[in-house]
């Protein structure tokens, strides 16, 4: 990793050069919750003021735009008895500004999915190929438990990570094209003050968690709590809405939808992003559903971010932004669910 | 033309107005991008919105609206004993629709507060199945034009259609709108069915549940989450009442 450190008129130099020739994303206010507080979503920008880089937490996700909602994965036209197949996914180069160090972890986490498995998605690897991310440092969010599952700090996946020292930001550097597009502003080496700076910086944010969650021996107190009593406790809650999927930086099921043209001159395969917490996401042909209660069905979700994920890339797949738990309407969240479990293991 | 090999079908489709506000009818006909082929798709022998032929050798019989009164129930009767599929179009078919409101009110008040001092013959609302059977029901007011294209596409394959089972809930979350309920205001998102891609919520309406439950909706928690919220048990009723689709599990 290299260091640098760039005045912050610099940086506002940077995202001007970007927007001369990319689609830049970065954080915005879409409007206030009735308390106050802004709502945040990553949205196109085209001037640096556009965004508010003091932001605590976007609303969704910035994941949907490596992994969007719906998707066109490949159109068919049919003629004569014959077809032929269109597949697009190349995209035009995008910058994405001010993304949190949770929801960078959670691309590397995504990176582990579908880049580095025996299947790699051509569509995903083109959008995360082809787009420049500048992540920037924050205190930590209301209710966010990012540092007990090891997503408060950032060591790969972006382009440029930025700590802010006061009048000027630390930048850690972490490809070639992150480089060749710092130096186009005024960066210099740190001095030993900075990096001390810097320091400080990562050791205030450290102190800031007010959420602590206990994860240590977790995939084993989940297999022990199999047949908890406090999963119905919670799934009796569960709406089966599928929000805490939609809103989670590292959700990645889907289903493939068919799209026939009313004259079935062409047709479509759609992928969908799903969520396992909805009433027919293990149904199967016949009529079977493997988890028809919503108390399996939420179980399901806390066992693929906590164990089975876990099993497979030793480390959790939540980063703990703690967005499903701010967007459940019935209050269901991680660190009362894992408590709560942790409280049964101990008795 | 052949999809896949197979040669649709092109059953003969009538289209019949009950009680209600023809809306749903119209929107067979909007679309316009793609109205040439669908209706080529399908042969229309009776439908008054679109064509003045009149015959009643359908195969399908699709049925717009609810029944309010008595001559209403011979017709769908008769309408039943021709038609090899009878479909049940929107809410107001479905479910009795917004019509349904009157049955919790003394008639006699209802219809002097509707025509005045010249009454008319009107009973109870019922939705369609509840006088004849019915092979398939399209909620939604109005019925989304899309969905019953996808219908008629797997009526012509011969394919087995499934309607979207998930609340509203997830199609917003899709269109990245900001959570009403979070905002202060009723919505029934978390618990009415999907499929219609949200409209009401990204109106800043909230929902209204025209397309009936969700499969498996937990309503118990839904009450119990908006009376905490400050919601009253009257508002709430009036919300799930609306268009009727929720009754029998209240």
């Amino acid at each position: 990793m290299l260091f640098k450190v760039m005045a912050k008129s610099s940086f506002e130099e940077l995202v001007g050069l970007l927007l001369e020739s990319n689609e830049v994303i970065g954080p915005r206010m879409k409007t206030r919750h009735p308390d106050g507080k802004g709502v945040h979503q990553f949205l196109p920008i085209t001037a640096f003021a556009d965004m508010d880089l003091d932001y605590e937490k976007s609303e969704y996700s910035p994941k949907t735009y490596f992994l969007p909602f719906k998707e066109n994965l490949s159109t068919y036209r049919f003629q004569g008895g014959d077809w032929e197949q269109e597949i697009k996914y190349r995209i035009q180069p995008r910058a994405i500004v001010g993304m949190r160090a949770c929801d960078i972890n959670a691309l590397v986490k995504l990176d582990k999915v579908l880049l580095k498995g025996d299947f790699p998605s051509p569509y995903y690897l083109a959008r995360r190929k082809n787009t420049f991310i500048i992540g920037l440092d924050h205190d930590p969010c209301e209710n966010g438990f990012c540092a007990s599952v090891g997503s408060d700090i950032v060591s790969h996946g972006f382009d440029l990570f930025l700590t802010d020292l006061g009048d000027r930001y630390f930048v850690a550097i972490d490809s070639d094209r992150g480089y060749r597009v710092a130096a186009n502003v005024e960066i210099r080496d740190p001095t030993e003050a900075d990096n001390e700076a810097y320091v400080q910086t990562r050791n205030r944010i450290a102190k800031g968690f007010k959420v602590e969650v206990s994860i240590r021996n977790l995939p084993q107190i989940l297999d022990l709590e199999f047949q908890s009593p406090v999963w119905k406790k919670w799934g009796d809650k569960c709406l089966s809405c599928g929000s805490c999927s939609a809103v989670c930086p590292t959700c990645y099921c889907y289903g493939v939808e068919e799209k026939v043209a009313m004259d079935f001159s062409e047709s479509a395969k759609v992928k969908r992003l799903y969520s396992c917490n909805l009433y027919d996401f293990a149904m199967v042909a016949g009529g079977h559903n493997f988890r028809p209660s919503r108390e399996s069905r939420l179980k399901y979700r806390y066992y693929h971010q906590h164990r089975g994920f876990v099993e497979t890339y030793d480390e959790p797949k939540c980063v703990g932004c703690n967005r499903c738990g701010d967007v459940c309407l019935a209050g269901i969240n991680p660190p009362e669910v894992i408590t709560d479990l942790e409280k049964e293991a101990a008795r | 033309m052949k999809y896949l090999g197979i040669e649709p079908a092109r059953p003969k489709v009538a289209v019949f107005d009950f009680t209600g506000c023809e809306g749903c009818e119209l929107q067979l006909a909007n679309k316009e991008e793609s109205l040439a082929a669908f209706l080529g798709s399908i042969e229309i022998v009776n439908f008054r919105e679109v064509t003045s032929t009149r015959r009643d050798d359908y195969d399908v019989a699709i049925i717009d609206g609810c029944i309010s009164r008595d001559d209403e129930v011979e017709r769908i009767k008769e309408i039943r004993s021709r038609a090899k599929i009878l479909v049940a179009m929107g809410s107001c078919a479905s479910f009795g629709g917004v019509n349904r409101m009157k049955n919790a009110y003394n008639l006699d008040d209802a219809n002097r507060e509707v025509y005045g001092d010249k009454p008319q013959a009107t009973g109870l609302t019922r939705s369609i199945k509840e006088v004849v059977d019915v092979d398939l029901e399209i909620p939604g007011c109005p019925v989304s034009k899309e969905e019953v294209e996808r219908i008629v596409q797997h009526l012509v394959l011969g394919v087995a259609f499934t309607f979207p089972v998930s609340p509203v809930c997830f199609d917003c979350k899709h269109r990245f709108i900001t959570c009403l309920f979070e905002h202060g205001k009723l919505c029934l998102g978390s618990i009415a069915r999907s499929g219609c891609n949200a409209p009401c919520p990204a109106g800043g309406l909230g929902c209204w549940g025209c397309r009936g439950p969700a499969e498996d909706c937990n309503l118990e928690q839904f009450i119990a989450i908006a009376r905490e919220r400050g919601f009253s048990q009257k508002e709430i009723d009036e919300r799930l009442g609306f268009f009727g689709g929720f009754e029998g599990l209240r």
